[in-house]
Parts: C-alpha cells; sequence; structure tokens
C-alpha cells in the first residue's frame, strides 16, 4: 500500500510512527497497569497507563468483568498520591469503569475526603464521579454534603452538585426532592451557569405542580436571569405554563407573551432563537403575534454563520406549513438560500418555498431544485418529493413541469423510501389531475423497465391495470407490461399476468393478442404464475354474454369483500378436505382493533402503499366498508361521504360521531361509538333518530352494533331513504340507546345481568353542502368557457361585518363544500378583496363551477358577487339557494 | 426529548481526517453497542466531510438528529443533539470544545498533537459535559479547568502555565481579528 515515492504516503507513514498508540494492545496495556501496586507510585508513569486504557476504552475495546475488577482495584490505590493531575485521572477512569456496588465501598472513603477537601476542583470532581458511581443507601449517608455543596461559594462545587442532583433525580427521586431550599438559593447565584442548573433542577423538582411551575416562571419573568442558558429554559418553562393555562379554559389577553417578545431584543442569540421559536409554537398563534418573531428570524437568514441560518429557515420551514402568508415576506431572502453551500439550508429553503410561492415562481423555483436534487440525502429528497406534491395538487395548471421533474429524479440513483415517495406523488397527481394521466402513466412505465424494487412493480403493474384500459391507446402499455413477464422475478410476473388480464377483458380489440400472450404465460415456470395465466384465460375465453361478463368483471375488479384480516384466519383455519374452501363462511363483519395496534399504526403511508385500514375511513375505506354490508349492497354507488361530525362533547363517557353517507336514493348515517369507561361493557348499541324535522326523509332500517368493549371503537348505521337525485335536507335528533354491564376491572370479564339505558347525544343536519362532491379541474378558464354561458346565474350577497376577509371566504367555502382551484383559498395578507375559484360535481353527476369575488369595505362589511355555472340549470339555482340561506 | 426538558447533548466526536476515532464521548442510548456508534460515526463522517466547516461552524440534520460541526486541518469536531434542541445551544458547545481544545494544545489543532495530549483531550470533554447536561461553554474556563490540574503532571502544559496559555489564545484571537 505504502509508495515510498509519492510524497504524501511519505507523510502518512511519519505519523504512524509518532503516535503514541501505535500497535498499542489491551494485554499489554494491562501488563503495565501493574504500575499502580508499586510502593512508590510515579505520578506520570500512571497517568500515562490511564490515558492508554483510556484510550482503548474509548476505541470500543472493552473489558471482562475480571479485568475490569483487577484494574479498577488497582486504581484505588492511587488515591495515596497527592498528584493532582493524576488524581485527574484516576477520577476519569472509575467513571468508565462503572464498579459494581460492592466495588464502590473501596472507594467511597476516599472520594469523601475529597469531597471535603480545600481543593476546589477535588470537592467538584468527587462529587461527580460519587453521584455517579452510588446507590440510594449511600446516598443518604452524603446528603447531607451535597446539600452543603449546593451552596458551596465555589460555582463549580455547586455546578456539580446541582447537575448531579438532576441525573440523580431519576433514580431517588424522594431524596433529591429535599434538596428545594438550596436549590432555590442557588437559583440567586451570581454564576451564570449554576443559576441554569439550578433553575433546571428545580423545575424538574417541581414539574409535576403546575401551580409551582408557574410561580416560579412568574417570578423568574420579573427578574432578570443572567445566563442566556438559564433564559432558554426559562422560555420553555413558560411555554409550558401558557400551554398549560390554554388547557385549562383561561382565556383573554394570552399571559406572558411580553416577556416572550422581549427576550426577542436579547443580546444572546440562542435566547432570541429559543423565543422566536416559542412564540411560533404557541397554540393558535395570531399573525399579530407572530409578526415580531418572524422579523428577527429573517434576519438571521442573512446571518454569515450557517448554524443560525439553518435555525431561521427550520422554524420558518415549520410557520410555513400552519401560516404560510406569514412567512411570503421572507420569501426574497429565502431564495438566495437555494444557492447556499449548505445543503440542509438549501433544502429547507426549497421546500418553504414551495410552500409559500405562489403559481408564477414554480418554474423558476423548479428549475433551481433540479440543480442541486443531485447531492442531498435521501431523507431530504423525500421532504422535496412531498412538498412537490401538494404543489401539484395546489395548482394543477403546473402539473407538466412539476411531473417532468418527478419523473426525471425517478430515473436517478435512490432507495426504497424516496423510490416510493415519487411513485406515490406520481399515482396522486394521476388521481387528482386527469390530464396529467396518460404521460403519468408512461412514466411509470418506463421506471418499472427498470426497477429494483419488487414492491413497487407489482403496485405500479396493479394501477396500470386500472388505469392503462381507459386510456385513449391502452396497447401501447402492454409491451411494458409483457416485458416484466419474461425479465422479472415470479412475484412480478404474476402481477403483470393480471394486468395484463385486466386490459385483455376492458379492450375488446386488444382480447385476441392478450389471449396470445397469456397462452405463453402457461409454460412459466411458477405456479403462481401458471395458474393465474390459467384463471384469466378462461375468464377471456368466456362466451360474452351480458351474465358472465359481469361476473368476470367483477372478478378482476372488484374488491375483495370481506376483510382480508377475517380471510387470512379464515384461510388458516382451513383443514383440506374434500369439501372446498367457501369463501362466503369468512366473515364480513370488520372487528374492531386492540387500541395497541392501532397506537403502532400511527402513521399510515398515503397514495399508493396505503393499505386498507380497518375501521376504514376516507372514501375509499367507507366505500369498501358499506359494500361489505349486505343491507347496503343495493342502494349503488356511494356519492359522497362526509367528515365525521362529532354528537359528543370531548371527554365524556361515550365519544360518538357520525359520518354521513350519501346514495342516490339513500342516506346512510354511521354511528362510530367509543365507550371510555374501563369497568364497562355496552351490548346492543343502537341509535334511535327523530326525523320529524326532516320530512323527506323516511327510516328504512338500522343495524346495530352487538358489543362496544372499552377503548375499542365500534359502528352502528342508521338508514334513510329520501327522493332518489333530490339534495333533501333536514335535522335529525338522535338518542343513543344500550345495555350497560359491570365489568370487573381485575379479571375483564362482564357481568351476566345488564341495565338498559340511553344517551342524549346532539342533533345532526344533512345540508346541502352533503350533496357536493370535491373535485378539482385542471384548468378553470378552459373548463368555464367550455359550459354554456346561459346557464350562468349570477347574484350578490352582502356577508356582513366579518374578522377578515379570509374568514368570510372560508365560511362559503365550507356551506358549499366545494374544491378550490389554483390556489385561490389563500388570501394575500391585509388584501381588500379576492376572488376564488370553486369546482365541484353535485347529486345526479352534475358539474359545477364557481366564481366568488369577495369585496370588504373600511368597515369590514363584506360583500360577494357569486357567478355559478353548472351543467344544469337548476343546479345552478341550487348553489344559490345554498348560499341564500346559508 | 419533552420539549420542556433541559437542552441536552446527544454525544461529542473528535475523529481525524479518515473518520477514525480520536476521542469520544456518548451521553445518549440512542447508539446502544460500539457497532452502531461507528456505524454512526462512519455516516455523520461520510455525509459531512466533504463541506467546507473551517471557517464558520457547519450543521446538518441526519435521522432526527441535530449535528453541529467545525473542521481543523485534520481534526474534525462534532456535537449532536435531538430534534429540537436549541441549534446555537449546541453550537455554543462545539465552540466551547474546539477552542478550549486550541488553547490546550497552543493552537496546534491536529491529530498527533491531540493524541499525544489525548489525556488533557478526556479530561476537556469531562469538564464540559456531564451525562448530557452541559457544564460550561467557555473555553477559557474549560482549559482553565483541565490545565489547573496538569501543572504539576507530566502533561504537555509542563513548560506552559496558564496565564501563558490564556496568552497565546489571545494572541490568536488578535491575529483572527487582523485577517
Amino acid at each position: 500500500m505504502a509508495q515510498p515515492l509519492v510524497k504524501k504516503d511519505d507523510d502518512h507513514d511519519d505519523e504512524l510512527e509518532y503516535s503514541p498508540f501505535m500497535g498499542i494492545e489491551k494485554g499489554a496495556v494491562l501488563q503495565e497497569a501493574r504500575v499502580f501496586n508499586d510502593p512508590q507510585v510515579d505520578p506520570r508513569r500512571c497517568s500515562q497507563v490511564i490515558t492508554k486504557l483510556l484510550y482503548l476504552l474509548n476505541q470500543g475495546e472493552s473489558f471482562t468483568k475480571v479485568e475490569a475488577t483487577e484494574v479498577f482495584f488497582s486504581v484505588t490505590k492511587l488515591f495515596q498520591s497527592k498528584d493532582t493531575g493524576l488524581r485527574r485521572m484516576v477520577y476519569l477512569i472509575i467513571k468508565e469503569l462503572s464498579p459494581s456496588s460492592d466495588e464502590v465501598i473501596i472507594v467511597t472513603s476516599s472520594l469523601m475526603k475529597d469531597m471535603n477537601s480545600k481543593i476546589d476542583m477535588y470537592r467538584a470532581n468527587a462529587i461527580r464521579v460519587l453521584c455517579r458511581i452510588i446507590d440510594g443507601t449511600l446516598l443518604t449517608q452524603i446528603e447531607r454534603y451535597l446539600k452543603q455543596a449546593i451552596v458551596d461559594k465555589n460555582p463549580v462545587v455547586s455546578s456539580a452538585a446541582l447537575v448531579s442532583g438532576l441525573h440523580l433525580l431519576k433514580t431517588n427521586p424522594e431524596i433529591v426532592k429535599r434538596w428545594s431550599n438550596e436549590v432555590q438559593e442557588g437559583i440567586q447565584s451570581r454564576s451564570a451557569l449554576v443559576q441554569f442548573h439550578a433553575l433546571a433542577l428545580l423545575h424538574q423538582i417541581r414539574q409535576n405542580d403546575r401551580l409551582a411551575v408557574s410561580k416560579l416562571v412568574g417570578s423568574l419573568t420579573r427578574g432578570s436571569v443572567r445566563s442566556p442558558l438559564a433564559q432558554c429554559l426559562l422560555i420553555r418553562y413558560t411555554s409550558q405554563v401558557i400551554r398549560d393555562m390554554a388547557n385549562h379554559g383561561q382565556s383573554g389577553e394570552r399571559p406572558f407573551y411580553e416577556f416572550l417578545e422581549s427576550c426577542l431584543r436579547h443580546k444572546a442569540e440562542m435566547v432570541i432563537l429559543e423565543a422566536a421559536r416559542a412564540i411560533t409554537e404557541l397554540d393558535g398563534v395570531t399573525s399579530r403575534e407572530l409578526t415580531p418573531a418572524i422579523t428577527v428570524l429573517q434576519l438571521f437568514l442573512s446571518s454569515p454563520r450557517p448554524v443560525l441560518r439553518f435555525a431561521a429557515v427550520r422554524t420558518l420551514n415549520k410557520v410555513a406549513m400552519t401560516h404560510p402568508m406569514a412567512v411570503t415576506n421572507c420569501n426574497i431572502d429565502m431564495e438566495s438560500l437555494i444557492s447556499d453551500q449548505n445543503r440542509s439550508i438549501a433544502t429547507l429553503a426549497i421546500t418553504t418555498l414551495l410552500k409559500t410561492g405562489n403559481e408564477s415562481s414554480v418554474e423558476r423555483l423548479m428549475k433551481q431544485i433540479t440543480n442541486f436534487m443531485s447531492d442531498i440525502a435521501d431523507e431530504f429528497k423525500i421532504v422535496v418529493v412531498d412538498a412537490i406534491r401538494s404543489l401539484c395538487v395546489k395548482f394543477p395548471l403546473k402539473y407538466r413541469s412539476l411531473m417532468t421533474f418527478l419523473s426525471n429524479i425517478l430515473r436517478e440513483e435512490g432507495g426504497f423510501e424516496y423510490k416510493r415517495a415519487i411513485v406515490d406523488s406520481i399515482v396522486t397527481i394521476i388521481r387528482d389531475i386527469p390530464d396529467a394521466k396518460e404521460s403519468g402513466l408512461l412514466h411509470l412505465c418506463e421506471f418499472i423497465e427498470d426497477c429494483e424494487f419488487t414492491y413497487l412493480s407489482t403496485q405500479i403493474l396493479h394501477f396500470l391495470g386500472i388505469e392503462g384500459p381507459n386510456t385513449s391507446d391502452p396497447s401501447k402499455y402492454i409491451r411494458y407490461i409483457y416485458n416484466r413477464v419474461h425479465l422479472e422475478n415470479a412475484t412480478v410476473r404474476a402481477a403483470a399476468v393480471s394486468t395484463l388480464a385486466k386490459f385483455g377483458f376492458m379492450v375488446e380489440s386488444l382480447k385476441p393478442r392478450i389471449t396470445v400472450l397469456l397462452k405463453r404465460c402457461i409454460y412459466d415456470s411458477d405456479d403462481e404464475v401458471r395458474d393465474r395465466a390459467t384463471l384469466y384465460l378462461s375468464v377471456l375465453g368466456g362466451d360474452g354474454t351480458v351474465d358472465t361478463d359481469k361476473e368476470s368483471k367483477d372478478f378482476l375488479f372488484g374488491s375483495l369483500e370481506v376483510p382480508l384480516v377475517n380471510m387470512e384466519t379464515s384461510l388458516k383455519n382451513y383443514e383440506p378436505s374434500e369439501e372446498a374452501f367457501d369463501i362466503n363462511s369468512v366473515p364480513k363483519e370488520v372487528k374492531s382493533q386492540p387500541l395497541a395496534e392501532k397506537k403502532a399504526q400511527g402513521k399510515k403511508p398515503t397514495g399508493l402503499g396505503a393499505p386498507p385500514a380497518a375501521p376504514a375511513s376516507g372514501f375509499d375505506g367507507y366505500e369498501r366498508l358499506l359494500s361489505s354490508i349486505p343491507e347496503f349492497a343495493a342502494f349503488g354507488k356511494l356519492f359522497k361521504s362526509s367528515l365525521p361530525v362529532e354528537l359528543t362533547e370531548a371527554e365524556t363517557e361515550y365519544a360518538v360521531n357520525v359520518v354521513k353517507h350519501i346514495f342516490d336514493s339513500h342516506v346512510v348515517f354511521q354511528y362510530n361509538c367509543t365507550n371510555t369507561i374501563p369497568e364497562q361493557l355496552l351490548e346492543r348499541v343502537n341509535v334511535i333518530v327523530d326525523a320529524s324535522e326532516a320530512e323527506e326523509f323516511s327510516e328504512v332500517t338500522s343495524k346495530a352494533l352487538n358489543s362496544l368493549p372499552y377503548d375499542s371503537p365500534g359502528q352502528a348505521f342508521v338508514v334513510f331513504e329520501k327522493p332518489a337525485g333530490v339534495p333533501a335536507v333536514g335535522k335529525f335528533s338522535n338518542t343513543l340507546t344500550f345495555v350497560v354491564k359491570e365489568v370487573d376491572p381485575s379479571t375483564g370479564e362482564a357481568e351476566d345481568d345488564g341495565v338498559e339505558d340511553e344517551y342524549q347525544l346532539e342533533d345532526l343536519e344533512v345540508v346541502a353542502g352533503d350533496y357536493m362532491v370535491k373535485v378539482g379541474v385542471s384548468n378553470f378558464r378552459n373548463a368555464w368557457e367550455s359550459m354554456d354561458e346561459e346557464d350562468e346565474r349570477v347574484d350578490e350577497y352582502g356577508l356582513g361585518q366579518r374578522e377578515s376577509l379570509g374568514e368570510a371566504v372560508k365560511a362559503v367555502m365550507d356551506l358549499l363544500g366545494m374544491q378550490t382551484c389554483e390556489g385561490t383559498e389563500t388570501i394575500p395578507l391585509n388584501a381588500r378583496s379576492h376572488t376564488c375559484l370553486l369546482s365541484g360535481v353535485y347529486i345526479g353527476n352534475v358539474k359545477v363551477l364557481v366564481r366568488a369575488q369577495f369585496g370588504m369595505d373600511s368597515s369590514k362589511d363584506i360583500a360577494m358577487k357569486l357567478t355559478v355555472r353548472a351543467e344544469d340549470v337548476s343546479v345552478a339555482e341550487a348553489i344559490h339557494e345554498i348560499v341564500a340561506s346559508g | 426529548m419533552s420539549p420542556d426538558s433541559c437542552p441536552l447533548v446527544k454525544n461529542i466526536l473528535l475523529l481525524d481526517s479518515e473518520g477514525k476515532r480520536v476521542a469520544v464521548k456518548y451521553y445518549s442510548d440512542d447508539w446502544p453497542t460500539n457497532a452502531a456508534k461507528l456505524s454512526f460515526e462512519k455516516y455523520v463522517f461520510s455525509k459531512t466531510s466533504k463541506t467546507n466547516a473551517r471557517t464558520e461552524a457547519e450543521i446538518t440534520l441526519l435521522d432526527s438528529n441535530i449535528i453541529v460541526y467545525k473542521f481543523a486541518q485534520d481534526l474534525h469536531f462534532f456535537v449532536t443533539g435531538g430534534e429540537n434542541e436549541n441549534e446555537l445551544i449546541l453550537a455554543s458547545v462545539l465552540q466551547g470544545f474546539f477552542d478550549a481544545v486550541a488553547l490546550l494544545l497552543r493552537s496546534n489543532v491536529e491529530k498527533m498533537e491531540a493524541l499525544e495530549n489525548l489525556d488533557l483531550i478526556f479530561l476537556c470533554l469531562d469538564e464540559m459535559v456531564d451525562q448530557g447536561v452541559v457544564l460550561e461553554t467557555d473555553p477559557n474556563v474549560i482549559a482553565g479547568k483541565v490545565a489547573m490540574q496538569s501543572t504539576e503532571a507530566s502533561g504537555s502544559l509542563s513548560e506552559q502555565t496558564l496565564t501563558q496559555a490564556l496568552a497565546t489564545a489571545r494572541e490568536h484571537l488578535a491575529r483572527s481579528l487582523l485577517t
């Protein structure tokens, strides 16, 4: 390896020779450690040996129990030397060896002697060593000295005792809590660090006493805390107090805000940052409260110190998620950070800009991002990809450049998580923006040509099978899919066979060619692939009568009607016999999940990788859930599911919310119930609905929940019939009825006898907005112009006095339940007028577009001009009725 | 880390120009084994070695940890803290460590010098952070605490008293102000 002629390597060799630890070896050093036992201690030599031992430990070498004990015992002999340097090394090695409790006894007396030594450094260090290694019983013996040390006039000693107290609090809280008086004194110390350590300890001691913390903060925010570190702590504690007060319903002027604001003018930057961050993280922070914090952070953005820039941009990035408008003032500074040497800063700047930027800056931003994408870590790339996905949903018009960007990065190197984020984003864009479908599918096709991840390949093939046949030229995808059959592993081949079959079934013209391809797959080496090919060949070979067509279609495209978990259990229980497995024997009821499992699910992936979650939520989930209940199967296609509406106050005995499912001539109320009392089991849970204020509705049926144990949610359903295609509205009052059974908390068994009871829920309304589905359009202007101008209905409304324009816009958006287009949901700060573009589909599949223009006068009175175009005039009129009655 | 707790340092690393350990100190349980520690060091080194952290401390976010770092010759200094930690507190720990080492090595901040005075480096780490809690960030105080005890011993400051060390530091400061 060494090339003597190369100068650089020469240097390298020299270096090695000089290294004091060259060729060091554990056995030899342990031999050397015998020098500790010499009657005449040589401090210099001993220090060197200890350094060598520390070096070995630091390099990751481990000592056996015997070796460690031996070293420890000989080290304790060194306490006889008066040499301070050596003593210091002894302290270090004792901490590293972490002796067992029976060994500790040996050094206790020596260390206690040092704790009372005249040399300050001995006192401080001995305290830290001793507190590190002793247990509770010994601690009571030295407690007296520690309390004394806390108020020692030497700040180093005092800090050592306080910091040790912080650590001991975890193991011996009852002892440390007795030191409050001394610690309190420490807070008044003139030494900055003693103050910091004392404050940290005092807060730890009192953290569960809300009143005491509040008092502590109250008194300190008035006085002057000298140390910047202590000031940072104080800011953290203050935020906590503010949170607690908000939780306990104290309203009015936010307490302590002034203190936080004053910290923005502190001379230490770490305090300014801490305060700015605390302000941005306040619950329900207003833009007025935010402004001073944003201003100091903006100054940090142009600091020459990378750490400051990073801290500022990271904080602003978080703010941009909730208050994008508040951050727009920093956009210019932020743009200059895209070229920052530090890639973390650049990434944060870009994702912030993606959140706050407007439509016109998208292309410029994308160009800048492309340049630096290659040299950042995957975790940053995922952040950028996620930001781009939400940007695309916000500005559908820009899908072209965003899609190009995504497909480019898809071709580059990257790990699984990163690739999945990109694929998910493309899938989301394809789903949301119809125009992007064909190009998006082709990008995905190209990706699977060279994809090393089986999971992604199969997911994409499945997606292709659903979307591909409906495109203008389905045949162009076949080549990509069939290539998989040749080139990939069995899992991917099987997925490809299924996808081919879907194309063959949906596109009549392709059927003969697909049949040929599938026939080739019959000779595949893998069972599953052969089985699928054979199966699909027989499905495709059907005689084309309507009846078999429908069955085949259900078979190919329908979802599995039973929950996967139940299917799995049933299959496991099935024993091979003459009798074939019957899918109808699988229970369709979704079992409620135990709590622990639900928590583990925590973050659910979205997009393509999202597993069907049970109990289901989201439109797809609801659709699956409802179609699994036979009684509801005849209602036809689900038109819309509302967001859950809470019918109980938070923290009541039974938590109930309701989801309204709208079908063409039915409405299904899904009551999600949770029992929050551990001592109770509820059975036969039902909801009695009084529809006297909803004339057009008549109750058809209801489906009770058999059993509702503690903390595992379940669903009850009530079904109403209404005139077909009519947006009927009405008000419903609900009562929960059930049988209560006591549960023995120790055994978890319920008693046999129950008591009938009922519980009043809040009223529920079906409003016109429930009949509107949010559907975006990619180009609002084109869509608008393609609608007949004749059918336009215009009217003006006065909305009265409002706090801000944003509030009025939001009220109208909520009322109509429509999708905002082209980013018009964000309103510039202090704007006096705004135009909002909305689109949606009304019941009966009528496309509706709305242009809402808002204006505000000096007295904050808001007027709105509402222009509606719909495929059906009556619907346009209905929209006006909604607004007029809202 | 709960948001209202005391600022904590997760580890302090001093690596050489190939990413090998000179001295490291871990204060959190995030890396339970030596293998985990080594792979963390390797990861951090590979992610930072190409950056220029010689004039100003640099910063990055890796695996939900904030890492501030600074390089001098063939030595790489790192301080790691949790995701929600105040970056400037970590930076002040790093600066304290960096400057204290510079004082103790008499501005000869390089690997060989550090290895020859490894006892001082270990003492320096010990005086800065105790089980994750910041003890001291002022480089002069840290170096003072370390040096005071080494004067009688064999330490390399034997020919140089603390006053001299501080004089060197002042000179160093003056130089850096002039340039």
